[in-house]
């Protein structure tokens, strides 16, 4: 209730400040359309057991000077980036001499709606793996190369790459594969779990005060078909991890480490809550 | 001290962006130094306000990073009566100079888009100066939003 | 620097005297030399300081850049085109480097 009450209090002096200008509230009514062709899906109706009545991309939460440039693919500065990926997917590293093209042929064909399904059961591994574990596994399994390390700029650059084939595909990932109902739940329970000097959950934010502002940011539900997402502040494209991370940061709380069942657990919910929306890797966001 | 609110809001992130920018206030460039340069610019002309020059800014950056800023100037770009140059600067920065950009007949039309850093909010200013010697100006106020989460 | 890719948009062809517009992006940090690392020294500046495009060998656009400039520098522009031709971009970095790429149009 004080968070509540706090974020309010702070919607009031942003409006204070800038007088004669719509700054508070929801979502703008507006269209993500890519390149003119590419119709996007940012208004999504709830899975079943959602708790908000209607799902939203957090492209309706920012200026519309951010909102257009995810509009233009050559516009948008996370293509960059993505253009690395494509390199990196037809480069040859380690000692069995294989490409990601080796096996996967074009990506635009073998990876189109792939990343949409992300996370996925790993039967091997006896946990769910996402984007970045897929390509790790297959370069330590298939192709005899090392692992990128976490937020390794190739690792942000080829997931942004494989992620991208699903541009406009509705993200749907399968819970019924091996054990992910149990880490949807713990993912539910840790999003519900407040955390760190500020004591405030997922959930204080994305859930009760989605379209409210915490100081100067505009909060969105939060959700994460975007990612890898392409930032103002870093000028460049930040993985799920790191902004999961972030996140925990600013509530003054210590961090789990990237890929760790906690941030898998994460993954997993918080991409059911996004249900439905479009992928839109690289997103643009502030 | 006798601060309106308004003050004390700006204040407040003006400190927040030097710590995110790394910049000290007291290095950030007076509107006096702008004044300078555009003299220097126009010749010693005094600068039509408005007119042909058209500066586009956004009302609110969301991030002082990235901040999309366009020029346009009315003009028929002609061998004899082209825009030779606009120049643009950001009165609050710690350097004012944002660019320069040089047009000719070749060019069609007198307009140009980038992304720019802004340290605060502050006015962004535009210059054109035209082959016939006219000079034209611009000026717009940004807010930045300084103080979201950070990644 | 290294892995420094431009990037360009324009059209392959348009109509004798059309004016169309160029857009060009470059990934380069726009290092400003007002930021400390975390050793807590001044990084360096290091950025692309200067941009141009020529027609058939004659200046179209050009462009001097302060470190005012956003990372990745992104640079839309207009161009008359009145014959066929190929467009040069050239992008010049404060190590020296120039980065350069081409495109050709044609006339409809």
């Amino acid at each position: 209730m004080r968070n509540q009450i706090i974020a309010k209090a702070a919607a009031v002096a942003m409006t204070a400040l800038v007088p004669g200008i719509a700054f508070a509230g929801g979502p703008v009514d507006d269209e993500l359309v890519i390149d003119g062709e590419i119709q996007m899906i940012t208004r999504a109706a709830p899975p079943e057991g959602h708790p908000l009545d209607e799902v939203l991309s957090g492209w309706l939460y920012r200026t519309e000077e951010t909102r257009l440039l995810e509009t233009d693919t050559f516009e948008n500065p996370g293509m960059l980036e993505v253009q690395d990926g494509a390199d990196l997917w037809n480069t040859v590293d380690g000692s069995a001499g294989k490409s990601c093209a080796s096996c996967h042929g074009d990506a635009e064909e073998s990876m189109a709606g792939v990343g949409a399904s992300f996370p996925k059961w790993d039967e091997a591994s006896n946990r769910p793996i996402n984007v970045e574990l897929q390509i790790n596994k297959c370069r330590t399994e298939e192709m005899g190369a090392e692992a990128y390390k976490f937020d390794a700029p190739e690792q942000k650059a080829l997931t942004a790459y494989v992620k991208h084939q699903s541009l406009g595909t509705p993200v749907a990932i399968d819970l019924a594969e091996g054990h992910m109902q149990s880490w949807w739940e713990k993912g539910n329970e840790l999003y519900y779990t407040r955390t760190g000097q500020l004591n405030l959950s997922c959930a204080s934010c994305h859930e009760q005060n989605n379209g409210n502002y915490i100081r100067a940011d505009h909060l969105s539900q939060g959700n994460v078909n975007g990612f890898p997402t392409y930032r103002l502040k870093q000028a460049s494209l930040v993985s799920l991890h790191n902004r999961f991370r972030g996140c925990i940061r600013d509530t003054r709380a210590e961090f789990p480490a990237a890929f760790s069942d906690e941030l898998m657990a994460l993954e997993v919910y918080v991409t059911w809550r996004g249900t439905g929306l479009s992928v839109e890797t690289p997103a643009v966001r502030q | 001290m006798n601060l309106t609110r308004r003050q004390m809001l700006c204040a407040s992130v003006g400190a927040a962006a030097a710590g995110v920018f790394g910049f000290s206030l007291s290095a950030s460039a007076a509107p006096e130094a702008t004044a300078e340069s555009i003299k220097n610019f126009a010749g010693g002309k005094e600068p039509a306000m408005g007119g042909d020059l058209t500066l586009t800014t956004p009302e609110i950056a969301e991030n002082g990073n990235t901040v999309p800023i366009e020029v346009s100037v009315a003009s028929p770009m002609t061998d004899d009566d082209y825009v030779e140059s606009v120049v643009i600067y950001a009165e609050g920065n710690p350097n004012p100079d944002v660019a320069v950009f040089h047009f000719t007949p070749m060019s069609g039309a007198a307009e140009a888009k980038t992304r720019m850093r802004l340290a605060k909010t502050q006015n962004v200013v535009a210059v054109a100066k035209t082959s016939k010697g006219q000079v034209f100006m611009d000026k717009k106020e940004v807010k930045v939003t300084i103080g979201g989460c950070g990644g | 620097m290294d892995n420094i890719k431009p990037r360009v948009k324009v059209p392959k062809s348009a109509s004798a005297g059309e004016v169309i517009t160029i857009k060009t992006l470059i990934n380069h940090p726009m290092e400003s030399g007002l930021r400390k690392g975390k050793d807590g020294k001044l990084i360096p500046r290091q950025i692309i300081n200067k941009f141009t495009c020529e027609f058939n060998g004659k200046p179209v656009f050009s462009c001097e850049l302060e470190p005012a400039i956003s990372a990745n520098p992104y640079i839309e522009f207009s161009a008359k085109v009145n014959e066929a031709g190929t467009f040069k971009f050239s992008w010049l970095d404060d190590d020296g480097s120039v980065y350069e790429t081409e495109n050709k149009i044609a006339i409809k």
